[in-house]
């Protein structure tokens, strides 16, 4: 198991926000967390990543207990964040951040440079200019491939298709699945739960904190029961 | 809390006491008066920072200000000034200084003739430049002909009680100003904002050597009670007299401390200090209910600044002198800040503690280091390194390094102050 | 050709030389401000420990009968910076490390500070007694004269042999902190977190480090400016509180965070400084035949006394007009 977390209550200081939420991946899956607002799916995110407080119930990483572990030492045991907003350095450039992102590492990193320009293209001819300068679909691709530079074995993603045009949405989403494919763990948070569902071989639907239905993407969308309680709004 | 508070003023009433049994009767009372003008200070910073959560760090700017205003005032008539040409000079100066505000004026009213931004600007730091040049074209030759003629522009002879209130309108006008151009900024900008105000009143005060003597100070400023020597010459006996005199001062000035406390009590407890504590506690959500923030936080700027205009007049009366280059940012408005936060902010009970307390310590430091650094001495003598030199001036230093240790402290385990604000939750 | 000399003389090269200095003390604040987001009060302080602690070395190496081809006070230099990095680091540890755990507010840090610079201050006095000392007690301040070969010019530019140092110094000093921050992965690694001290995080990047290495570098900057200013006038214990607010001015100015715009700030303070007292009467008494008679003689922008509060004026000017600074740093 990639990552497993059981039974986790967690929030960020007053009343807990989950309230017992169990989710469990593999390193071949594309994990996607769905739900209406407020549910906690990013909150879930968050308390994987130690940035809020974890008051009971355990998180596993590849079999090793990482509750409420600080951010910056799970870089280095092979998680990876990409952030919903500010995430990235806007007064560096693109190359700055991807370098920013292989911080930890201590070998030659030009190779896993390669390898994220050929996964955005566009990224390339812009890898001199600030990050704060670029359009909001490839501060994205920014975003992610500062994340993929210190290479993760698992990659959680805070609503990646936020406040993008439908056509960098399809281009974020076909870059997920080719990571994966690549041998990365994928657990994203997502609010387009129909598309992302598309892709999961496992989701999660949250509700007020808890889990609601789990099954594969596939299963989750043609259950009667998801579609009426939870996907109706979405068409 | 009430119990702590108690206990807390008994404490400092037992120490004073003890400062009396070993130092004597006319240096504690002296003490007192200064430590209570201290906490009158105190009390106006509360209002700003404790209420108002304005960092305000040019605290000695006001107390000066009030000092220059009570020494204006209270001081005699210089007729060698009035029977010169320097009232003339300064009437021809003040119709400068209103030419001058006319055309800035004017200049930020440009808009209204249709001028564009562009010409505005350039108008206005044109009508800048120009009345700053009027201006000194006036003020210089005035100020070397007063200075030369009659050294100062002298008092206005009124009774010290005018001085006193005069130093507390002074301040608040200055509030004004300062409050309307700073206000805005964030906290820590305000701080050195504010610094750098109280700096250039200082320059101002300690140059304008025409309007307050400088650096050759006034002196004997008038009391508003019967001075030591009233006392002597009554038949009291020399060191009686000082007590005596000096604890007339010191009932008058209790007056003015409970008096300010009263108010300032009642205005926190009503609709009006309730409105300033939810702008301190987040004054965006204020905003947002339509609560005129700037508005309010300048009230509160200004009336903070009455009661520390008043306070510096008050030390100045006491102490005799008006002494610009005495003013110094650690003694005038550290020590404040240290008091307010050690005290508790927010809390007037706190702010008033926290003003005698700490002055008694940073008085006491030196003597009591000095007499650490005698028995020192004695130590490196028996070890054949020598006497310890300078031991008087190193002990006054040591009050400046005490002070220091004691904000610290304090921030490390009693961030909230000694006596912390009083939180009503209503259930 | 002698008053333009005299220009010289008291205007550009005082105003590099300060210039130098606030650049260099405004440095080192505004990388503690954009990576620890609070102003450090207690960075005039500093300098002046540097300062001492430089000067203590230098006296030593006269009483160990050391003498370079520079002056003690610059060979020390190096020592002095390494050791007051090593109390900015102490000083972290002790002072401001233990509010910051606790999550305290940015004018929580001020007000500490605040506390430590009155430390430093009084055990410095404590130490040293409130007199003026100066490097050169042992040994000579050289005097550089350089004579413009022009007729009739009885004035030459004068600077002295610290003032050269301080540049050279200055210079290197930036160069290698620009190197430092653009190619190295520290430096690069302290721009990420004063730009996204949160996302910084999330990438693994030792922010415990970064303090560290923010620490040690404004504590060695911190020591040269002192050190330089102690060379230029005297050493006194208030040498740098008169400092600290030209300094924070520069730091504003060049936009809170922003390295190079506390360099700019730095000179633009300097030279601001410098041409506001200076007499521009001067210049004009080679034209005096042709000039009209009311021209005053004094045409300095401000007396002399109030050398001081040009800083404080252009600080608040720029605060109202342009608070994110030169380089558009942090603001409200």
């Amino acid at each position: 198991m990639l990552i497993e977390m059981q039974k986790v209550v967690a929030g960020y200081g007053g009343a807990p926000i989950l309230h017992g939420v169990d989710i469990a991946i593999e390193e071949r899956d594309i994990g996607v967390i769905v739900g209406p607002n407020g549910a906690g799916k990013s909150t879930t995110l968050k308390a994987i990543f130690g940035l809020l407080k974890v008051t009971e119930g355990i998180i596993n990483f590849e079999g090793r207990p990482i509750t409420n572990t600080l951010p910056d030492r799970l870089v280095p045991m092979g998680l990876g964040f990409v952030p919903q907003e500010k995430n990235v350095f806007t007064s560096m450039t693109v190359n700055e951040n991807l370098e920013m992102g292989a911080f930890i590492r201590q070998d030659d990193i030009s190779a896993t440079l390669d390898y994220v320009y050929e996964m955005f293209p566009p990224l390339r001819e812009k890898r001199r200019q600030n990050a704060g300068e670029l359009s909001g679909g490839q501060r994205q691709m920014v975003a992610m491939g500062r994340a993929l530079m210190s290479k993760p074995r698992l990659l959680l993603l805070d609503e990646p298709s936020a406040g993008l045009s439908p056509r960098y949405v399809g281009e974020i989403f076909e870059q997920i699945v080719k990571v994966n494919a690549s041998g990365v763990g994928v657990l994203m948070v997502e609010q387009n739960a129909k598309q992302a569902l598309g892709l999961a071989s496992k989701g999660f639907v949250l509700a007020n904190g808890q889990n609601l239905f789990t099954g594969s993407g596939r299963q989750l969308l043609d259950d009667p029961e998801v579609a009426k309680s939870f996907l109706g709004g979405q068409g | 809390m009430m119990r702590r508070a108690v206990l807390l003023y008994l404490g400092l009433f037992v120490l004073v006491l003890a400062v009396g049994l070993v130092m004597g009767a006319p240096f504690t009372v002296r003490l007192l008066v200064e430590a209570m003008a201290y906490a009158l200070i105190a009390l106006g910073l509360n209002i700003q920072w404790g209420y108002g959560g304005l960092f305000n760090f040019g605290v000695m700017g006001f107390i000066m200000i009030g000092g220059f205003a009570v020494t204006s005032m209270s001081m005699p008539l210089n007729m060698s000034f009035w029977q010169s040409d320097g009232p003339l000079m300064l009437g021809k100066v003040a119709l400068a200084g209103l030419f001058g505000a006319g055309l800035v004026l004017g200049a930020n009213r440009l808009e209204r003739i249709g001028a564009g931004p562009r010409l505005k600007r350039t108008a206005q730091v044109l009508a800048w430049i120009v009345a700053y040049i009027v201006y000194r074209s006036q003020i210089d030759p005035a100020a070397a002909y007063i200075e030369k003629q009659a050294g100062w522009v002298g008092g206005l002879g009124l009774p010290v009680f005018v001085g006193w209130i005069f130093g507390g309108l002074l301040a608040a006008y200055v509030a004004f100003i300062v409050g309307r151009i700073s206000l805005g900024l964030r906290t820590d900008y305000l701080a050195i904002a504010t610094i750098g105000i109280s700096e250039i009143i200082r320059a101002l005060i300690k140059n304008m050597d025409w309007l307050t003597r400088g650096t050759l100070t006034v002196s004997p400023v008038p009391w508003p009670v019967p001075l030591p020597q009233a006392y002597q010459a009554w038949g009291v006996e020399n060191s009686t007299s000082f007590v005596y005199a000096r604890a007339g001062y010191l009932a008058l000035i209790a007056l003015v401390v409970v008096a300010a406390l009263f108010l300032v009590q009642r205005a926190y407890s009503g609709p009006w200090g309730r409105m300033m504590r939810s702008i301190r506690d987040n004054h965006i959500a204020a905003e947002a209910m339509g609560k005129n923030v700037k508005a309010r936080q300048l009230e509160i700027f200004i009336f903070g600044s009455v009661l520390i205009g008043i306070g510096g007049a008050l030390m100045t009366s006491f102490a005799q002198i008006f002494d610009p280059g005495g003013y110094q940012p650690i003694n005038h408005t550290f020590i404040v800040w240290v008091m307010v936060i050690v005290g508790g902010a927010g809390n007037n009970f706190g702010a008033l503690f926290g003003g005698m307390f700490i002055y008694v310590v940073w008085v006491l430091s030196e003597p009591v280091s000095q007499a650490l650094f005698h028995v020192l001495s004695q130590w490196t003598l028996a070890f054949g390194w020598g006497a310890i030199p300078d031991i008087e001036s190193r002990s006054l230093q040591m009050r400046v390094f005490v002070l220091g240790l004691v904000i610290t402290l304090a921030l490390r385990f009693a961030p909230r102050g000694l006596i912390p604000e009083v939180i009503r939750r209503h259930s | 050709m002698n008053e333009f000399i005299f220009f010289i003389n008291n205007v550009l090269i005082s105003g590099l030389i300060l210039g130098s200095i606030y650049a260099l003390g405004a440095i080192g604040v505004t990388l503690i401000f954009g990576i620890l987001r609070f102003a450090h009060f207690a960075h005039g302080d500093m300098m002046t420990m540097g300062a001492f602690i430089a000067f203590l070395l230098a006296l030593g190496a006269s009483a160990l009968g050391i003498h370079g081809p520079l002056p003690n006070g610059f060979l020390v230099l190096p020592l002095a910076m390494v050791i007051t990095a090593g109390v900015a680091l102490g000083i972290d540890r002790a002072f401001y490390a233990p509010l910051r755990a606790r999550g305290a507010k940015p004018v929580t840090l001020l007000i500490a500070s605040i506390g430590v610079t009155l430390m430093i201050q009084g055990l410095i006095r404590l130490f040293f007694g409130v007199g003026t000392r100066s490097f050169f007690e042992s040994e000579p301040k050289h005097l550089i004269r350089i004579p413009v070969p022009l007729d009739g010019v009885t004035r030459t530019i004068n600077f002295t042999e610290p003032q050269v140092l301080m540049l050279i110094v200055t210079v290197i000093a930036v160069l290698v902190l620009h190197l430092f921050l653009t190619r190295s992965r520290l430096g690069k690694a302290m721009r990420a977190m004063a730009d996204n001290p949160d996302l910084a995080q999330l990438s693994g990047i030792n922010t415990a480090l970064v303090v560290r290495v923010t620490w040690i570098i404004a504590g060695a900057l911190a020591s040269m400016a002192g050190t330089m200013l102690a060379l230029d006038v005297t050493l006194k214990p208030d040498l740098a509180f008169n400092i600290v607010l030209p300094i924070f001015a520069a730091a504003i100015v060049g936009g809170l965070g922003q390295s190079y715009g506390a360099i700019a700030g730095g000179f633009l303070v300097g030279f601001a400084e410098t041409m506001a007292v200076f007499n521009w009467a001067v210049l004009l008494r080679p034209f005096k035949s042709v000039l009209p008679d009311w021209i005053p003689n004094d045409l300095s922008i401000v007396p002399t006394e109030y050398k001081l509060t040009v800083a404080f004026v252009i600080l608040v000017i720029v605060l109202l007009v342009r608070p994110t600074g030169i380089f558009k740093g942090a603001s409200t």
